[in-house]
């Protein structure tokens, strides 16, 4: 009997059978003072950020100091949160209730501000000018693949150095760039400064010392080859860039490492998001996967927009008695049983995907978050949100 | 007669199905004996995990399904280290010279350095399954569908003349952009976005049209997905919206009929919401085209069912 067969004959466990797998407690989380990194990753579309947000708050409410670095937010909910601008500044959000002595600080991810700012903070005057205004750099700050996660790397980076040294934090929350690839994220300091400091950039560096003088040969053929398909001012830019810049890679690298040791660390946290569709479940299993792979602190799994019903009808049946309501008057009724039937369907559906990622990965800990009937745009709906994450049923 | 469109492009917010959409308009272009290609460019292996196919590697162009209608659709997935190794054979029988340069991690180096370069190389791979057709070259497609990157990065991976722009004033690689630009303004190109009748995916669409207008770049439906049709007139819809609504289900007790009336409340509140948003789409003055929400999941069946829906409302070019 194939899989399919399987999940088709038996009937489905009741929803609470769901919860076999650990609850992830988000209120024992922000509750260990020794947390003090919480990372939210998962697909695009899945509500990262409101879940993020959400957690921060509630963080924040429950005492914590707490500084939310957001990367990609609906205009609404930066709005609201007071970071409608992208200025690299962590401010504080407005109407939160700070009774248990908490705060909390948003701020919105400015790639090329941030990379600017590393520039002009580790080199001379003269240097960072130089930089800046490279064509290359130009390149490499805005559109280069992995450099939006870097950037969130680095700047987790700095915001922990300041929460440490000033205490002005003792939480921090990031929510992810909506990576291309779940390895992006993990891969990108790497990616970056083998980039920076690679083989190939420095045999593009003259003048070739040592085992390098070798390859001089296949060098050229590669440079002319490179040079026909980009053009020879790419290359000069590259290499007035590489001159500029040397004096920054060992402390790119140095962060670089320092960062990815601190997410390692018992003071991190990763949690993975996702809603309960195949698609976003499959990317979720590779987080998972990958997360555990690499050793990484996992609390365990978000799954948002799971749908919930409180009346207890069959869709069969629901839709039995709506093809026996025939008088016109009773048009509510009969779109209210169908939609009733769809839910239910959908349930099944959901319930189905979830139970399968569980029974692939039993141990790790979910928390569901039902769907809610209006979009998040302001703290009052955070906090609700908040709260269904917190809460075990 | 060259067809109305040969290539198909399709952008979307994350989550908003856009694969599945894509796959569904490669299934609904290849009607009888029509052979249709369904590329990706992110190598996500989508195009196989939706058809629940082995994935896609290499340059290779595997067909994926045959069509109720009798037609067959391909699959690749492009990969831009790929593209350069064979963009290097043709124009400069360079395939040796390509495997020195691989060997360097030069390839990587030159897509990473210049990202505008690899996204010249993945619209040049589809832009040359597009020619076959025109050109009369062997393994030629009747249409391509394209699953491209999402609405935030639409416009700047298809306006690939402002990538080379600061990269390339002369040489093959402009030459090849102007072609490609060439023919994605031309009359057999076409966009199309997916979208869900959420306020960020519609916000993401009409900012990505703003974007793609000056690229000169047609474009083409917007395809509301995961829409959920009512008979109900706004009336109806607000008032059961609202709790005013006292609903009389016969065989039901008077606590279940509550309980459906308050989650019909939900329900209807969302269709209204949906139903500005559509209004807020209708203002963009492009053809709007509905998909309903599949309540079992996606499955081979199920794209089909999509596809059947897209050729019922889209002008499709037809055998």
């Amino acid at each position: 009997m194939t899989d399919k067969d399987q999940t088709k004959a038996l009937p489905l466990p009741p929803p609470q059978a769901r919860l076999a797998v650990p609850f992830l407690d988000i209120d024992e989380i922000i509750g260990d003072r020794d947390t003090k990194i919480i990372i939210c990753c998962g697909s695009g579309g899945v509500g990262k950020t409101t879940t993020s947000a959400a957690i921060a708050l509630r963080a924040a409410e429950a005492g914590r100091k707490v500084v939310v670095l957001t990367i990609d937010p609906a205009r609404r909910l930066a709005q609201s949160l007071g970071v409608g601008e992208l200025d690299n500044t962590p401010r504080p959000v407005p109407v939160i209730d700070t009774t248990a002595g908490g705060s909390l600080d948003a701020m919105m991810l400015d790639m090329k501000g941030t990379f600017d700012d590393v520039v002009i903070a580790h080199s001379t005057p003269d240097k960072a000018e130089a930089i800046l205004q490279n064509q290359f750099y130009a390149a490499l700050s805005s559109e280069f693949s992995g450099t939006q996660e870097y950037m969130a790397m680095e700047k987790l980076g700095q915001l922990h150095s300041e929460a440490e040294a000033h205490g002005t934090w003792d939480l921090i929350v990031v929510d992810t760039p909506p990576a291309r690839s779940a390895l992006d994220f993990l891969d990108a300091p790497e990616h970056l400064s083998s980039l920076l400091d690679g083989r190939f950039l420095r045999l593009l560096m003259p003048p070739a010392r040592g085992p390098l003088r070798l390859m001089s040969a296949g060098f050229s053929m590669m440079s002319a080859v490179i040079t026909k398909i980009l053009g020879a001012q790419i290359i000069n830019d590259v290499k007035t860039f590489v001159r500029a810049f040397e004096a920054l890679f060992g402390g790119f690298r140095q962060r670089a490492t320092a960062t990815l040791e601190l997410l390692s660390s018992r003071h991190s946290t990763f949690l993975v998001v996702a809603t309960p569709q195949h698609d976003a479940l499959r990317e979720a299993a590779y987080f998972v996967d990958r997360l555990t792979e690499e050793a990484m602190p996992i609390s365990g799994m978000v799954i948002n927009r799971v749908h919930t019903s409180a009346l207890a009808l069959s869709p069969e049946r629901a839709l039995a008695v709506a093809e026996d309501l025939t008088s016109s008057s009773a048009a509510l009724e009969v779109e209210a049983l169908r939609r009733h039937a769809n839910l239910m369907r959908l349930i099944t559906t959901e319930s189905r995907q979830i139970e399968r990622f569980a029974s692939a990965r039993p141990t790790v800990s979910q928390t569901l978050v039902q769907s809610l009937p209006t979009d998040v745009t302001d703290v009052a709906a955070l906090r609700r949100v908040g709260v269904l994450l917190a809460d075990k049923d | 007669m060259t067809p109305r469109h040969t290539w198909h492009i399709i952008s979307g917010k994350g989550g908003t199905g856009k694969t599945t959409i894509a796959g569904a308009l490669a299934c609904a272009l290849a009607t009888s004996s029509r052979r249709v290609l369904l590329c990706e460019v992110e190598g996500r292996q989508g195009i196989a995990q939706l058809f629940d196919i082995s994935p896609l590697t290499g340059a290779e162009e595997r067909r994926i399904s045959r069509t109720p209608a009798g037609g067959a659709v391909y699959g690749l997935a492009i990969d831009a280290e790929d593209a350069l190794m064979e963009y290097l054979d043709t124009f400069y029988h360079l395939s040796l010279a390509g495997k020195a340069l691989d060997r360097f991690g030069a390839i990587d180096f030159a897509t990473s350095i210049a990202p505008g370069l690899r996204d010249v190389l993945l619209t040049g791979k589809v832009y040359e399954a597009v020619r076959r057709k025109i050109k009369n070259r062997p393994n030629a497609y009747d249409a391509v569908v394209l699953d491209a990157p999402p609405t935030g990065r639409i416009a700047q991976f298809l306006n690939v003349h402002a990538a080379v722009a600061g990269l390339a004033k002369v040489g093959p690689i402009r030459n090849q952009a102007d072609s490609i630009m060439r023919l994605l303004r031309s009359a057999a190109t076409t966009v199309h976005l997916v979208t869900l009748l959420e306020d960020m995916p519609v916000t993401e669409t009409e900012e990505a049209i703003a974007a793609l207008r000056p690229t000169q770049i047609p474009i083409g439906t917007v395809i509301e997905n995961m829409v959920t049709p009512t008979p109900l007139g706004q009336d109806q819809l607000q008032a059961a919206a609202a709790g005013s609504v006292i609903l009389k289900v016969p065989g039901l007790s008077v606590k279940q009929n509550r309980a459906l009336a308050s989650e019909f409340a939900i329900e209807a509140g969302r269709t209204l919401q949906e139903q500005q948003r559509h209004e807020r789409l209708t203002a963009l003055g492009l053809p709007l085209v509905q998909i309903a929400f599949d309540h079992g999941g996606i499955d081979e069946g199920s794209i089909f069912a999509i596809a059947e829906q897209l050729t019922d409302q889209m002008s499709l070019e037809a055998a």
